[in-house]
């Protein structure tokens, strides 16, 4: 199997599905002649011309309000916003059109476009190049949100996304773009939806994660378990739809939780699944739990290293439920 | 900078300065027939709503003209986006009218199954999208759909409504630019009505006309006098012929009048004057249409109550079988948010099933939309 970082293998998911089929479409700033400004499209234009890939004049809600009309007429489309941080002004098309379109028309119209977009800190972008907007998208009815946390994975969950009948946002954290490094299989196939993995078994604390702080969650449970504590770390990988039952099983096996994420502590996707353990269950909670994640400011450009959870943070919150 | 206002027939049904676009007699009579039953059915709807019958509506009164002359020039492969206030595309695209009504009263026969605030029509067999309530956005989804429609090189056209109030929206520059970057086969038809509910074009724009806003996307505007409904189709059929020969969008101001409020929630007493509107009542597009077809001997006053009373007859069919229809069943409020119920919304179900079961939660009136 070919070794390829994350990059690579959106180039190669990409590649592939469009060879497989001609509905779909590439369309974005620079992703043309140009590849994009992370290299993802690197190609594609010269394989597959200017009809299938489109460089588009710069407004976000240009290429997400044109994908979705693609969409509708039964072209599938993967537009990409350069970084998630500019993702706003097309908000709307979004959350008021493609998340709504299926519902609304009585499942007449429906909107199966992925959108692509890079997120989370960790390569000193200050506040727009840098931050974790999941938790805007996971709050919309309608809307799946995907967030691969290696080369392997981002293959295998993009081509799903693409053959998947929803609009999907596929966040990728550019912070791990280009390392690690993994093997990925050749050829086709698919991660689905909806299932979490369980990234390392374990049985005294849970460590769930996504995206870029998966890896960090390893690393943070590597040092525990030179302490003699056992965490078992899961990689949510999709937050829409939500695979409870991994969660939900791992929890009563350990009774202790972490939840770490990147973006600000407030209204995090992690205050989510804590809520759901409350409900579910609390009986079988030994310590309460704790959240790592980034603080409420704006993403900062010199103290990055400080404002992202980072392991030994993670560590310390690990011993502090073992502990409780 | 500043388009001539094209007309067909002037405001006392007479030839106008632009000469009649060719269309056969059939076809011009089924045009007045769809203008009479879209008016007929907004006089009907408003009452309704007033009788707390259906809980809300928008007006399309003085408007018939313009959006349905402007939908008479597409064909049926064609795709349109309207905006809330453009009902007769509909009906012209041979919608039958009970769908729109059980679209208003939100039955379990509504196709959209009572998601939306009456008048948010969507017509999958009519190439009719799904209507927003959120201004302008349909102008961008227009644009894609226009440049999907070049990259599969098939000859067809995307049209897009929506008002004068939507050329400050964001959207409108973005589709307006996309549109001409591609050289899409789009046609932007902005029905200048004069009012965004209470705030007048001057209040919206400082350009001397809607229809001036096209050179600054490299494309052709055209102004035309949005109560003549010949006018307004033989501008759009120029603009169709233009897109699907390959030369890409145009945007038509209609200039308009909307005559009622914006929705059966507003009282256009507040902010226009209503000396206004009785100046626009002569210039009423049915009206003009009416005194040009009789004029042409089309049509002649017997003719034209028989009509009347055909709409007539079927706007209460419709009625009374939407008012049989029933709501749709609870489960449906959990369909269509995805392809297929997610864990999450498969418990929500039960559990309100659940609710429902032991009397807990009771499934009430839906009452008026009070604002």
């Amino acid at each position: 199997m070919p070794v390829m970082t994350m990059v690579q293998a959106i180039n190669d998911a990409l590649r592939l599905e469009m060879r497989r089929d001609d509905r779909v479409v590439v369309l974005g700033e620079d992703v043309g002649l140009n590849g994009g400004v992370f290299r993802c499209t690197e190609g594609l234009f010269q394989e597959f011309g200017g009809d299938r890939v489109l460089d588009t004049p710069l407004a976000e809600s240009g290429i997400i309000g044109t994908a979705i009309g693609m969409a509708l007429y039964g072209l599938v489309p993967v537009p990409e916003i350069q970084f998630s941080d500019f993702i706003y002004p097309a908000f709307d098309q979004i959350v008021s059109e493609a998340a709504k379109l299926r519902y609304r028309s009585g499942a007449e119209f429906t909107v199966p476009m992925t959108i692509r977009t890079p997120v989370g800190g960790g390569i000193r972008g200050g506040h727009y190049h840098s931050q974790s907007p999941e938790t805007y998208f996971t709050h919309t009815p309608g809307l799946k949100v995907v967030v691969p946390s290696s080369p392997s994975d981002a293959k295998g969950l993009l081509l799903a996304s693409i053959r998947d009948p929803d609009p999907v946002l596929f966040l990728e954290p550019k912070a791990i773009y280009r390392a690690p490094k993994e093997e990925v299989a050749e050829g086709d196939f698919t991660v689905p939806l909806g299932k979490a993995r369980i990234v390392r078994g374990g049985r005294d604390v849970t460590l769930i994660a996504w995206g870029a702080m998966v890896d960090r969650c390893q690393k943070a449970a590597e040092q525990c378990a030179q302490e003699d504590l056992d965490c078992e770390v899961i990689d949510v990988r999709t937050l829409v739809p939500l695979d409870e039952a991994t969660i939900l099983e791992s929890v009563k096996k350990t009774g202790r939780v972490v939840i770490v994420y990147e973006a600000p502590r407030t209204s995090g996707f992690g205050g989510e699944i804590s809520a759901i353990l409350a409900e579910k269950v609390i009986e079988y909670l030994e310590a309460p739990i704790v959240r790592v994640t980034g603080f409420d400011t704006p993403f900062p450009y010199t103290l990055e290293s400080v404002y992202l959870p980072e392991p030994g943070r993670i560590r310390e919150a690990v011993q502090q439920v073992a502990r409780f | 900078m500043n388009p001539e206002l094209v007309q067909v027939i002037a405001e006392n049904g007479a030839p106008s300065t632009h000469r009649p676009p060719q269309v056969a007699e059939k076809a011009l009579l089924e045009l007045y027939r769809v203008m009479v039953l879209t008016r007929m059915l907004d006089d009907r709807a408003i009452l309704l709503q007033r009788q707390g019958r259906i809980g809300f509506y928008v007006p399309s009164t003085g408007q018939e003209g313009s959006h349905v002359g402007a939908a008479f020039a597409l064909g049926e492969r064609d795709w349109v986006y309207p905006s809330y206030r453009d009902p007769g595309v509909a009906l012209l695209r041979g919608v039958p009218l009970v769908e729109l009504l059980h679209q208003c009263y939100g039955t379990a026969q509504d196709n959209t199954r009572g998601r939306q605030m009456p008048v948010h029509y969507s017509f999958r067999k009519a190439n009719l999208v799904s209507i927003s309530s959120p201004i302008a956005t349909q102008i961008v989804q227009a644009a894609g759909t226009a440049m999907a429609m070049k990259i599969r090189k098939e000859p067809n056209v995307a049209l897009t409504f929506f008002g004068d109030g939507a050329t400050s929206a964001n959207d409108f520059h973005t589709g307006m630019n996309f549109a001409g970057v591609f050289a899409a086969p789009c046609i932007f038809v902005c029905e200048n009505n004069g009012w965004a509910i209470s705030v007048p074009l001057e209040g919206q724009t400082a350009s001397p006309t809607i229809a001036a806003k096209a050179e600054a996307y490299g494309m052709p505007g055209v102004r035309v006098d949005g109560n003549d409904v010949l006018a307004v189709y033989s501008a759009t059929k120029q603009a169709v012929e233009r897109a699907r020969a390959g030369h890409g969008p145009t945007l038509i101001e209609a200039v308009t009048f909307r005559m009622g409020p914006h929705s059966s929630s507003d009282d256009p007493k507040r902010y226009r004057d209503p000396a206004l509107c009785e100046a626009w009542r002569k210039k009423d597009p049915i009206e003009r249409f009416r005194h040009h077809l009789e004029r042409r001997e089309l049509l002649t006053p017997r003719r034209d109550a028989e009509i009347r009373a055909a709409c007539q007859a079927e706007i209460d069919a419709a009625i009374l079988e939407a008012e049989k229809a029933g709501p749709p069943a609870v489960g449906t409020l959990f369909d269509d948010v995805f392809s297929e119920r997610t864990p999450q919304l498969v418990e929500q179900c039960d559990a309100l099933r659940d609710a429902l079961r032991r009397g807990v939660v009771s499934q009430g009136h839906q009452g008026a939309f009070p604002l």
